[in-house]
């Protein structure tokens, strides 16, 4: 059997009742830590709270050689912990996919995503986001323009959009660098970036960051230690401008 | 004042007056003469003492060279030569004829507008010889001839003065034949090698005299009379009554063009992607010195005090201490000129300012390479790229004998692959064991020679090996490449390129550098399909990529991703990790990620790579080795050990003629077979033979041997004996 479970938003306790006893009972526990971080446990913290120890997988673990997490799954119960909920903006469709042609059992725990604590620091609601996109940090010969794409399609259609910003072994992109790659993108493109952002940081922790306006303002903003996270709002709805303006720093108009 | 001090100001006097000046190089085969005859032109003309010439080797200031007796650098030197009492420049290159070398005449060339081409009278035109013609005639360089050794032909095999005549007759009748075959329409519009119209001259550049048909009317010097005193062994009284320095520099004067001819021509063919109504293509077409300044870089050398020397050739503009250019292609960073001179032999005389139409060596130009198109303006199109026709064949490792030297050996290997572009340099600062790839044994060793030598880094260096490529045999696809997070998909084709479309490439017909209509166009001429000859988006080396796909979302933006994942696969193939060649690929379907972060560069290359590497061995992955046309000339006698000698080495014997009581055996044999070549055929012929080799391009490995040979290759490099299979790669 190989369980999903999702360990939510900050730290070892976002996980679900469920999820921790299947943990607890589990012969191999894996965590994959590429896609997304607890920021609040490392593996160490996470080891002493489940009394198991944790394999730390990487890219290539997952994706190259996901032979030894199948074997396992094979002969015993296995488990593999994501941060947030397993299969929201991650790539682990394709290891159950693998996992099923195997003839091994799979199943899924759900965790809290930032999917929808966004809603809540933000208070835009969650009927009206369009598509959600990732910025990359920028490589030789790679300097992807469709993040930009999808807020202003978004944006025409009046959806807001979410938009997730690149976590790397060493770094992990701020809500300004992130605006500032989306202004560069529109200037690239000949296009107009979108007037308003609401920058978000460490949901699901005691002290998380939110604050919202122009890009001037949200580049100038310290929004303090990752992760961050990006909404570019749409038209704003009544309710939605007095959340921003009340919890989010929103200039009154 | 000293003559040499006077030499100089005349030379300055003259620099800006274009219809005076002459730039001409001098092409041969190997050993056909061509540096004693510089030095004699030299001497003639009054830059070096005449008892020195022909000895001294002015012109190789390579100690590398005079120790050899071979030029193996393209050396400049300028020279003033009197003529119907006015007064010439003549700016003269040196080219070096050993084959190892060829890359150096093919930049010799582009500097130049006019060659004298030399032929040995006894041993007629040689493989090199039509290589170098090539060269000139590529460039729009206009060609006069020079039989030399006319008392070898005489003296050592003893024709009388009719069959002098006729033999000297077949040697320009065979130039002639190549000239018509490489550019007819330049032959029958005057290129046409006439010894009654003056084009050729005939003489000996050792013995300092030659004669030609104008100048026999002046001189009144006749054949009867070169007969006669190279019979008698009187070649002083040739030598004063008919100077060879006269006869050949008049020919210069005469029939080749001086800049401003020869510029208003060569522009459209050195500058074809250029538009000719700019104010730079107006000021190269009147060789205009008050025009923005365009210089084509063709020689980059070293020099203890200066640093770095960039010489080449100004095609328009002047060129002082301190003028601003900027090097194409660069980080367009002011390069400011520290210094502005001629070369005068080994030597740099500094000169306040040089006009168009010479050819300068300046320092201060950081950021050129060899080929580099240097302007005072900030933008302009660069000059046509300098094309070789030989490839490296041959690798040697070396690394540093002190660990000391470490740095110091990658800051030298990364000059000695800008001073010749026929060397390629591959660093690895990992390991510290860098890699030299040349054209053969003999340019090897002179280059880490110069190294150990010049640079005073001492190297070790490890016996020379066998560069190979992989091609494929038939087609294969669509193979589906996955990205590593499968959520990217590729599927390519491969076929092996058609012959006519590689010689096009390399030719230079078919570029990424040429108007996207204009290339179409061409492919379809090449019998390419009208639908594809319209996608290929990139070429590496002689390999096509060709996106067939159509409306796909961000393939766009990820396609730079595709093209990296596509050339490193070419980089080692799947079979012995050597570069591969002549592979078309067409991309047909692509199947992208919505999300951006999950088609970066950790997805995509991988995917292409693999999918190119398991299709190349799909496709019937082969070994190609490098292959030499070998020609050796001997006397009748050794005939069977010449035979032998190509035979032996896997060669093949396609061609035996005999003039004379000598024949020469022309084949082919791979470079694999040929080290120790040299001793060989020595001994074998009792050191009769003259002997040449030429780059033959590359062969398939008989499959005969084909798995030793890999196995070899895996085993050097220290990959898995085991060969990979498809789906190694496709898992």
């Amino acid at each position: 059997m190989l369980t999903f479970i999702g360990l939510g938003l900050y730290d070892e306790r976002d996980i679900s009742v469920k999820g921790l006893e299947i943990i607890k009972s589990a012969d191999k526990v894996y965590l994959e830590g590429y896609t997304s971080r607890l920021m609040g446990a490392d593996v160490r913290k996470l080891e002493e709270f489940y009394g198991k120890s944790v394999t730390l997988l990487n890219r290539d673990d997952v994706e190259r050689f996901p032979g030894k997490i199948l074997d396992a799954a094979a002969e015993g119960d296995a488990v593999f912990l994501t941060g947030g909920d397993p299969m929201v903006s991650t790539t682990h469709a394709d290891i159950r996919i693998r996992a099923e042609e195997r003839g091994i059992a799979t199943r899924i725990i759900h965790g809290a995503s930032i999917q929808s604590a966004v809603c809540g620091l933000s208070g835009l609601q969650n009927y009206r986001f369009g598509k959600s996109c990732s910025v990359p940090y920028p490589e030789r010969n790679w300097f992807p323009t469709t993040p930009l794409d999808t807020i202003l399609s978004n944006f025409r259609q009046d959806l807001h959009t979410l938009v997730f910003l690149d976590i790397k072994p060493d770094r992990h992109m701020s809500v300004p660098e992130g605006v500032e790659l989306i202004c560069r993108m529109a200037e690239k493109c000949g296009e107009t970036a979108p007037p308003l952002y609401v920058g978000m940081a460490r949901a699901g922790s005691e002290s998380p960051s939110v604050f919202a306006g122009s890009a001037e303002d949200v580049m100038n903003h310290d929004y303090g230690a990752p992760l961050h996270i990006i909404a570019v709002p749409a038209s704003l709805h009544e309710m939605e401008r007095e959340y921003l303006e009340i919890f989010a720093g929103l200039k009154r108009e | 004042m000293t003559r040499r001090k006077k030499m100089v100001e005349r030379v300055t006097e003259l620099m800006d007056q274009p219809k005076m000046i002459r730039n001409i190089g001098i092409v041969a085969h190997i050993d056909h003469g061509k540096t004693t005859l510089s030095d004699n032109l030299l001497a003639g003309a009054g830059m070096i003492s005449e008892e020195i010439a022909g000895k001294a080797c002015w012109m190789d200031s390579d100690e590398e060279e005079q120790a050899r007796g071979i030029t193996i650098d393209a050396s400049n030197v300028s020279m003033v030569h009197e003529y119907d009492g006015k007064e010439y420049l003549i700016n003269m290159i040196d080219t070096p004829g050993h084959v190892d070398f060829g890359g150096d005449v093919t930049r010799a060339m582009r500097a130049v507008d006019g060659a004298v081409v030399l032929v040995d009278a006894v041993e007629g035109t040689m493989p090199q010889t039509e290589t170098v013609l090539r060269q000139a005639l590529k460039e729009g360089v206009k060609p006069v001839l020079f039989v030399n050794k006319v008392d070898r032909l005489i003296n050592e095999l003893k024709v009388d003065e009719m069959t002098m005549q006729i033999r000297l007759g077949k040697v320009i009748d065979k130039v002639n034949k190549l000239i018509k075959g490489m550019n007819e329409e330049a032959y029958n519009n005057g290129w046409k090698l006439d010894a009654a119209q003056g084009t050729v001259a005939f003489g000996s550049a050792l013995y300092n005299w030659a004669v030609s048909v104008p100048y026999m009317k002046k001189s009144g010097v006749s054949f009867k009379d070169v007969y006669e005193k190279c019979t008698a062994g009187d070649m002083k009284w040739l030598a004063k009554n008919s100077p060879l320095c006269s006869v050949v520099l008049d020919m210069v004067v005469n029939h080749l063009p001086n800049p401003l001819e020869s510029q208003e021509r060569r522009v459209n063919i050195i500058w074809q992607h250029g538009d000719k109504s700019t104010p730079e293509g107006q000021a190269m077409y009147k060789c205009d010195p008050n025009g923005p300044a365009s210089l084509m870089v063709t020689d980059i050398s070293f020099d203890q005090h200066a640093g770095e020397v960039a010489t080449g050739r100004l095609f328009s503009g002047t060129l002082r201490r301190g003028t601003e250019l900027y090097v194409m292609g660069t980080a367009k960073k002011i390069n400011r000129l520290t210094q502005v001179g001629v070369f005068m032999g080994a030597e740099r005389i500094e000169v306040e300012a040089i006009p168009a139409g010479n050819i300068v060596a300046v320092t201060g130009l950081k950021d050129a390479i060899v080929g580099s198109t240097a302007s005072t303006l900030m933008e302009m199109t660069p000059f046509e790229s300098l094309k070789h026709y030989s490839e490296p064949v041959m690798t040697v490792a070396v690394e540093a004998k002190n660990m000391k030297d470490l740095p110091k050996l990658i800051t030298v290997l990364r000059q000695v692959a800008k001073e010749d572009p026929t060397v390629q340099v591959t660093i690895n600062e990992e390991t510290g064991e860098h890699l030299i790839s040349g054209m053969g044994e003999l340019h090897l060793e002179v280059i880490t020679g110069r190294i150990a030598r010049d640079k005073n880094v001492e190297i070790v260096t490890s016996p020379p090996i066998v560069v190979y490529r992989e091609t494929i045999t038939g087609k294969a696809g669509p193979v589906e490449g996955k990205s590593p997070n499968r959520h990217n998909r590729f599927y390519i084709e491969l076929e092996p390129m058609p012959a006519n479309l590689v010689k096009a490439i390399k030719d230079g017909e078919v570029s990424m550098d040429m108007p996207a209509l204009e290339r179409r166009d061409k492919l379809i001429e090449l019998g390419i399909d009208k639908e594809q000859a319209k996608n290929l988006v990139a070429i590496e080396g002689t390999n096509t990529f060709f996106d067939m796909t159509k409306g796909i979302q961000y393939l766009n933006e990820t396609m730079e991703l595709i093209f990296d994942g596509w050339r490193e696969a070419l980089a080692g193939g799947p079979l012995a990790d050597e570069q591969i060649q002549n592979v078309m690929i067409k991309l047909v379907d692509v199947k992208l990620h919505e999300d951006a972060i999950h088609r970066g560069p950790a997805q995509v290359i991988p995917a292409v790579r693999s999918a190119v590497k398991a299709g190349v061995l799909m496709a019937g992955d082969t070994l190609l080795e490098p292959m030499q046309f070998l020609q050796i000339t001997v006397p009748q006698e050794h005939m069977g050990s010449a035979t032998g000698m190509i035979q032996g080495r896997r060669g093949q014997v396609s061609d035996m003629t005999s003039e004379g009581d000598t024949i020469t055996v022309i084949g082919k044999a791979p470079v694999a077979q040929l080290f120790g070549f040299a001793g060989d055929v020595r001994s074998a012929t009792e050191g009769r033979a003259m002997w040449s080799t030429e780059f033959a391009g590359f062969d398939v490995v008989p499959a005969g041997i084909l798995k030793d040979v890999v196995k070899e290759i895996r085993k050097r490099k220290g990959l898995k004996e085991q060969i990979p299979t498809p789906e190694d790669y496709l898992v």
